[in-house]
């Protein structure tokens, strides 16, 4: 058995990123999310950007939950999944809401895992989870790190086990993390988690 | 950062943007919180200030300051034929709707350094209506503007809108529209005669002509609600009966104050139509 920390009883979002070996790395845990969770789920996965989304159409067939891309001024409504679109940054804005932007990119990226976190960190606060899973990038270390200040939650794939390391371990450089887990083991972590939320 | 500085933060956005408005009359009040945050963090740095009250200080009291971060402000991101189903949709569907107007008038808002309009120009043209069509092109960065005016355009940019202007069903080839000279593309004048550009805002100004189409892309998703409710109120007020709004691809009208005043013409590519009144 994981111990938890005490505030995973109120997460109410949940923020995913990935990089190289992401869509696999999400078939691995998005499934496992239970169709009675309250958490929203926010998923930034760096892909070619010219090419139009099927992140969507995969993951639909495959979870319990409601998958949509993100549309900007959207409502956020909890157990949903939303991915954010090729080539606009997916941020939370007060409601919560989703905004999107076209502003530049960063880690040579659009969508951006920092741009993400650091937005939902200053939304739910310590009730938000944080994940980094694999990815030849060092996009989203000081976005964990925003969730971690704000007493989020923070989760990073082992990253041994990653099919690219690069995005676990600097992650890792940035500070404490509370769990470091193999695929499986975050799947089950999320299971968990849904039961407890209830 | 600590918490505490992320919670000062917020309030010196604030005082920052109200001060702004006072000192300058450019309105970001209803601004998306969320991404301006981010340019301003983004600008701080830049500017090398510490904090958002050291920057305001500058904005304030050194004039050279603020048309510098008002280029942090807005974002200038842009293509011809960006997105080219939006552009083949306006040739395909709008077009021939609009070919019964015997003078057509255009407002491109937001329309940045220019690419949208030369876009539809060039598209106006190839559709043989460009004659008797007049462009509104506004914004509210000088900088774009001025570069928009200019029509210049670098070389190596060319590529990627040529590939984008002929998937949008191109007529012509775009090297028609454009003389290359020292790694630079300069875009036809006789497009320019066509198009008239001014500082235009949104947020603060009201409507100046009556117009067939309004094209609006990839600037509301920038504004809060109620900010995004008054500009498409402004493209309602500004379109004639049964006119035409198109907007950014990831952006929606399902969230306005107006979705009732409108309705979806091509629900794919965001173009709506002005709805009949009850
Ligand atoms: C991302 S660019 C969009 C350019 C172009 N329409 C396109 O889709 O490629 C956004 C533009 O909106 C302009 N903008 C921002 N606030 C505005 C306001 N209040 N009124 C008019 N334009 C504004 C910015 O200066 C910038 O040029």
């Amino acid at each position: 058995m994981i111990a938890l920390p005490g505030n995973i009883e109120n997460i109410d979002g949940i923020v995913i990123g990935a990089s190289a070996g992401g869509v696999e790395a999400m078939s691995a845990i998005l499934p496992a999310l239970p169709a009675r969770l309250r958490a929203a789920v926010f998923v930034v996965l760096h892909l070619p950007r010219e090419r139009p989304s099927l992140l969507v159409d995969i993951f639909s067939h495959k979870c319990a939950l409601p998958v949509r891309e993100a549309q900007d001024k959207e409502p956020v409504e909890p157990g949903t999944i939303y991915f954010a679109p090729p080539d606009y940054h997916l941020l939370l804005d007060a409601g919560p809401s989703l905004s999107l932007s076209a502003d530049e990119l960063v880690h040579y990226s659009r969508p951006s895992i920092d741009v993400l976190f650091e937005s939902a960190a200053d939304q739910y606060g310590a009730r938000l989870l944080g994940i980094i899973l694999t990815g030849g990038n060092r996009d989203g270390a000081a976005g964990l790190a925003a969730v971690r200040r704000r007493g989020g939650v923070t989760l990073v794939q082992e990253p041994g086990e990653a099919q690219v390391p690069l995005m676990p371990e600097s992650a890792l450089k940035e500070g404490p993390v509370d769990f470091v887990l193999p695929l499986e083991r975050i799947a089950a972590l999320l299971r968990t988690l849904a039961g407890r939320m209830e | 950062m600590s918490d505490a500085d992320d919670q000062a933060f917020d309030i010196e956005l604030k005082l920052l943007v109200d001060a702004i408005f006072l000192r300058y009359h450019y309105d970001f009040r209803g601004y998306a919180q969320a991404s301006l945050k981010r340019r301003l963090t983004v600008a701080r740095d830049r500017f090398g200030c510490r904090s958002l009250s050291q920057l305001q200080d500058k904005v304030l009291h050194d004039p050279a300051t603020f048309p510098a971060l008002l280029d942090y402000l807005t974002v200038q991101v842009s293509e011809m034929f960006r997105d080219p189903a939006y552009f083949l949709a306006l040739r395909e569907k709008i077009v021939p709707l609009l070919r019964t107007y015997p003078s057509l008038k255009f407002w491109v808002a937001g329309c940045s350094t220019g690419e949208e309009v030369y876009s539809l120009a060039i598209l106006l043209r190839e559709e043989g209506l460009l004659s008797r069509s007049l462009i509104y092109a506004t914004d509210i960065n000088s900088h774009a503007l001025a570069k928009a005016e200019a029509g210049v355009f670098e070389i190596d940019r060319i590529p990627g809108f040529t590939e984008n202007h002929r998937r949008s069903g191109a007529r012509s080839s775009l090297s028609d529209y454009y003389t290359a000279a020292y790694g630079r593309a300069v875009f036809d004048k006789s497009l320019r005669k066509h198009i008239v550009f001014s500082d235009h805002s949104l947020a603060t100004d009201s409507v100046f002509a009556e117009v067939q189409l309004v094209s609006c892309r990839n600037v509301l998703i920038y504004f809060n609600r109620e900010l995004q409710d008054r500009a498409v109120g402004l493209f309602h007020e500004a379109l004639c009966r049964k006119g035409f709004l198109g907007i950014g691809s990831k952006e929606s009208l399902r969230f306005s104050r107006h979705a009732g005043s409108f309705v979806d013409r091509v629900r794919e590519d965001r173009i709506y139509q002005k709805a009949d009144q009850p």
